[in-house]
């Protein structure tokens, strides 16, 4: 890097950091506490805070939703790496995102990469405002890590596509005003080459959900039926028969998303999380050495994998990165979420336990305890993970 | 900084894969380990190591040296990692010039440094005395006498202690084992009288020696840094070469598993290849995650180190506790996956366990430096 470079990217973390330290509500300086806390966007979306509101406006009008997007699309139009700058700033406060969204996380990039100037044009914006939230029509009750065998059908008829069928586990389908979906689109053809990847609106005549109850207590989640769902056929994105590319893609974006979860490096340590509940010796050491041992432990992997996260966008920023590191992140980031939450239930004691009460905020830590045990499963399970790296990064036989 | 090797290092690391590769594979330390050499390093190729630039790698450009930083050292570190090459790199090079050029005086400075630069001077540092790496606990004496010291003492695991040209002591002048003031360095002649060494043979067939001090004169200009105030400059030394001998776990580690992931390949049973068994693969795969995760946790502290070496403490020990878990599951790994080949002395792998182990216990296991992670964050 040129030293003029330098000094502009210095100039713009000072003047980013001025904006952030000047525009971002000290409420949302914090991670979310709950899912009601976080701000999904659409059709029907509610702010649960003034802050929120203001926080995702002022964010919204710089175009930092999306901050790497094109600027035409709605997006920030930083250079990869002012887009790292502005993300260690906001690491920096503990500033939130102002906006969460599949359509920002999985549907924008494949968009950008796959649809057609149409598409772009119609979908991104919209996603980028947050005015339109977004469902993944992936699973189904017989294609779950065997994807690619999905039976959802999508006849053609005339310009138009008809769709029937049922998915599975579609995350927030009830909430959602759009859903991408996976459509067989030749039934005689081999499993991957007979698939496309279509997008509709949920308000469709034939769309019907039912939400299904999770042990966390929640229902974040839906069983999803189409039953002769018309669509245009210019909603596929890519080519026709073709939906398996956009469908892997896709997949790559969601797991480096789910290996994220969980609120990494921010907030106070765990192990003073920690000292709350269990106390501390006359040397302020945890009161419990097992369990000081086993969070310290994390803290190590927690901060390797942090870099590791850093070093694979910039992995992929270099054009060095390999299309399967993602199921890595995945498969590493979420067992080490899990363990997470197995070290906070065991901090918390009998405190954790409570289920319903207003001390223990209606059971927030046990309730996020149990949907963290999702994060193996969803976007591909660690084993599926495991068996994706050993056949395309290692290229181990008959994998 | 971008977490990703520069244009420059990348071609730092292919000149030093060559030479290494070319000149000291896995057999060149067979051979110094059965020939029961009594270097145990080949001087041949240290002065080609000086010849590339490498010996004074961190070594200011004023002082002959090349004037590169701890990420550059890293990379070499990684590929001696990877042959296991027997090497004055680590102790001369990283750990004895950082002491030299972060707390000596210009006088030491001019007189020390060109010399390692050159290859000419071998030097080493001399700080833990009991089983385990304990900075604190540092206890060999140092009582003034005159105008200077005198010293007493033993110390152990003096990496190329029987070779070197310059040992830098850590001693105590004040205070007791545990407390952080009081300690001072100093610089000694291991010919001077009073030093007795003892070269130890160990698992690994690296460099490593027992250094007896009694009564070890040396004059006020044998001090490097402050008396009793030795503890950061101590620190910093330590965490440059934890950083560098992370990084060497990492080629050692990456080596062990590109092996063993061949021998997956190659080696059949039940008619199939044994690579084609879901065991192995999910093992081969959760491997693999776990080397890139401490490939990147071992950049970030060389960045770190590069940064402000004073600021890298907690970067370093994370990335040296990672490189010893990761090591230790890649070499056990490693020969678990070849049967009963990985057993046999024969087979080059067996050489990467040992090493392994001599490197975790280098400036503190992953036990030590978990345990410095947990201090660092206050619980
Ligand atoms: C909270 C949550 C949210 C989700 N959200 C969505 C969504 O929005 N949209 C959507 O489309 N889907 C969603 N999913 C579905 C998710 O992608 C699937 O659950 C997942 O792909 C696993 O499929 P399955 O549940 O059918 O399990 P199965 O495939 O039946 O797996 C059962 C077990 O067998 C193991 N297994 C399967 N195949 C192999 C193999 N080859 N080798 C070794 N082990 C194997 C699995 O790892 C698992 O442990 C969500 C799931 C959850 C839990
Ligand atoms: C110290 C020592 C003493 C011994 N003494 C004797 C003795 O007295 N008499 C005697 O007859 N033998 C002896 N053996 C041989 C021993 O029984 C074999 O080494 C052992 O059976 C493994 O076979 P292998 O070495 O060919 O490894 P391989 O079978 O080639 O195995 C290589 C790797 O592949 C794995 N693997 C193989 N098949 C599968 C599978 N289906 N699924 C998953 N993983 C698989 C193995 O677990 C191993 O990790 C001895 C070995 C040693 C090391």
């Amino acid at each position: 890097m040129s030293e003029t470079e330098t000094a502009e990217l210095e100039q713009f973390r000072s003047e980013t950091r001025a904006w952030l330290e000047a525009n971002c509500p000290p409420e949302m300086r914090k991670p979310a506490t709950s899912d009601a806390d976080v701000f999904w966007g659409g059709r029907s979306a509610k702010f649960s805070s003034e802050p929120q509101r203001i926080w995702f406006e002022r964010m919204r009008d710089k175009g930092w939703t999306v901050p790497d997007w094109p600027r035409e699309y709605g997006g920030g139009g930083l250079s990869a790496a002012e887009h790292k700058v502005l993300r260690s700033e906001m690491a920096r406060i503990g500033a939130r995102p102002p906006l969460s969204s599949f359509g920002i996380w999985m549907l924008g990039p494949a968009l950008l990469k796959y649809g057609n100037e149409a598409q772009k044009k119609e979908h991104l914006p919209k996603i980028a405002a947050g005015l339109i939230r977004w469902c993944q029509g992936y699973s189904e009750p017989n294609a779950g890590s065997d994807l690619a065998s999905l039976q959802t059908r999508a006849e053609s008829d005339g310009d138009d596509f008809v769709i029937t069928g049922s998915k599975i586990w579609t995350s927030y389908a009830n909430y959602a005003d759009w859903i991408f979906c996976l459509v067989r689109t030749d039934p005689t053809a081999k499993k991957h080459d007979g698939i496309s990847f279509i997008l509709f609106d949920m308000t469709s005549k034939g769309v019907t959900t039912k939400p299904i109850l999770l042990i966390s207590g929640y229902s974040p989640f839906c069983e999803t039926f189409f039953d002769g769902v018309r669509v245009p056929k210019s909603h596929v994105v890519g080519t026709v028969n073709r939906g398996w590319d956009v469908a892997k893609y896709l997949l790559q974006h969601e797991r480096a998303m789910i290996s994220g979860m969980g609120e990494r490096g921010v907030g106070r340590p765990l192990g003073q999380i920690a000292a709350d509940s269990v106390g501390t010796d006359a040397q302020g050491k945890l009161d419990d050495a097992m369990l000081r041992g086993q969070i310290a432990k994390f803290d190590v992997d927690e901060a390797a994998l942090a870099a590791c996260a850093e070093r694979a966008v910039d992995l992929a920023k270099a054009g060095q990165a390999h299309p399967a590191f993602s199921s890595a992140m995945k498969f590493y980031g979420t067992e080490l979420n899990k363990r997470r939450y197995e070290i906070l239930m065991s901090a918390g004691g009998v405190d954790a336990l409570e289920w319903e009460s207003e001390r223990s905020k209606q059971g927030a830590r046990p309730r996020a305890w149990l949907r963290t045990k999702a994060n193996s499963i969803e976007g591909g399970t660690s084993e599926v993970m495991l068996g994706i790296v050993a056949k395309r990064i290692l290229d181990l036989p008959g994998a | 900084m971008a977490l990703v090797l520069t244009e420059e290092q990348s071609m730092l690391r292919d000149s030093a894969r060559g030479l290494i590769s070319d000149k000291a594979p896995v057999s060149h330390l067979r051979s110094l380990r059965d020939s029961k050499d009594p270097t145990g390093f080949s001087k041949e190729l240290w002065q080609s190591f000086a010849e590339m630039g490498f010996a004074g790698l961190l070594v200011p450009e004023e002082f002959g040296g090349s004037g590169l930083g701890y990420m550059e050292a890293g990379v070499v570190m990684e590929e001696i990692g990877r042959t296991l090459m027997p090497s004055p790199f680590l102790a001369t090079s990283v750990v004895a010039a950082s002491a030299l050029n972060r707390g000596g005086n210009a006088a030491q400075k001019s007189e020390f440094l060109p010399r390692i630069a050159s290859g000419s001077l071998l030097a080493t540092l001399a700080i833990d005395e009991g089983a385990k790496h304990r900075p604190l606990q540092t206890a060999l004496q140092a009582v003034r006498a005159g105008n200077g010291f005198k010293l007493s003492g033993a110390k152990a695991l003096v990496v190329d202690g029987h070779v070197a040209d310059l040992v830098i002591v850590a001693a105590r002048t004040s205070g007791s084992a545990g407390e952080r003031e009081g300690l001072t360095l100093f610089l000694v002649n291991p010919k001077a009288k009073g030093v007795s060494i003892e070269r130890t043979i160990m698992v690994d067939a690296h460099n490593a020696a027992r250094i007896e001090l009694a009564n070890v004169e040396v004059n006020a200009d044998g001090v490097l840094g402050e008396v009793d105030q030795g503890a950061d400059l101590l620190d910093g030394v330590l965490d440059i070469g934890r950083g560098a001998i992370a990084a060497e776990m990492v080629g050692l580690s990456d080596e062990v598993f590109n092996r063993t992931v061949e021998y997956l390949k190659n080696r059949k049973q039940f008619g199939k290849l044994i690579g084609e068994f879901q065991a192995l693969q999910h093992r081969a795969a959760e491997l693999y995650v776990d080397i890139e995760i401490t490939r990147a946790a071992t950049m970030k502290a060389l960045q770190a180190l590069d940064a402000d070496v004073g600021k890298a403490a907690s970067a370093v020990a994370v990335a040296k506790a990672r490189a010893g878990t990761t090591a230790t599951r890649a070499v056990q790994e490693g020969v678990q996956m070849h049967g009963g080949m990985g057993m046999t002395d024969q087979f080059d792998i067996g050489f990467f366990m040992k090493r392994a182990r001599v490197c975790e216990e280098l400036f503190g296991d992953a036990n030590y430096h978990t345990e410095q992670l947990a201090r660092a964050r206050g619980y």
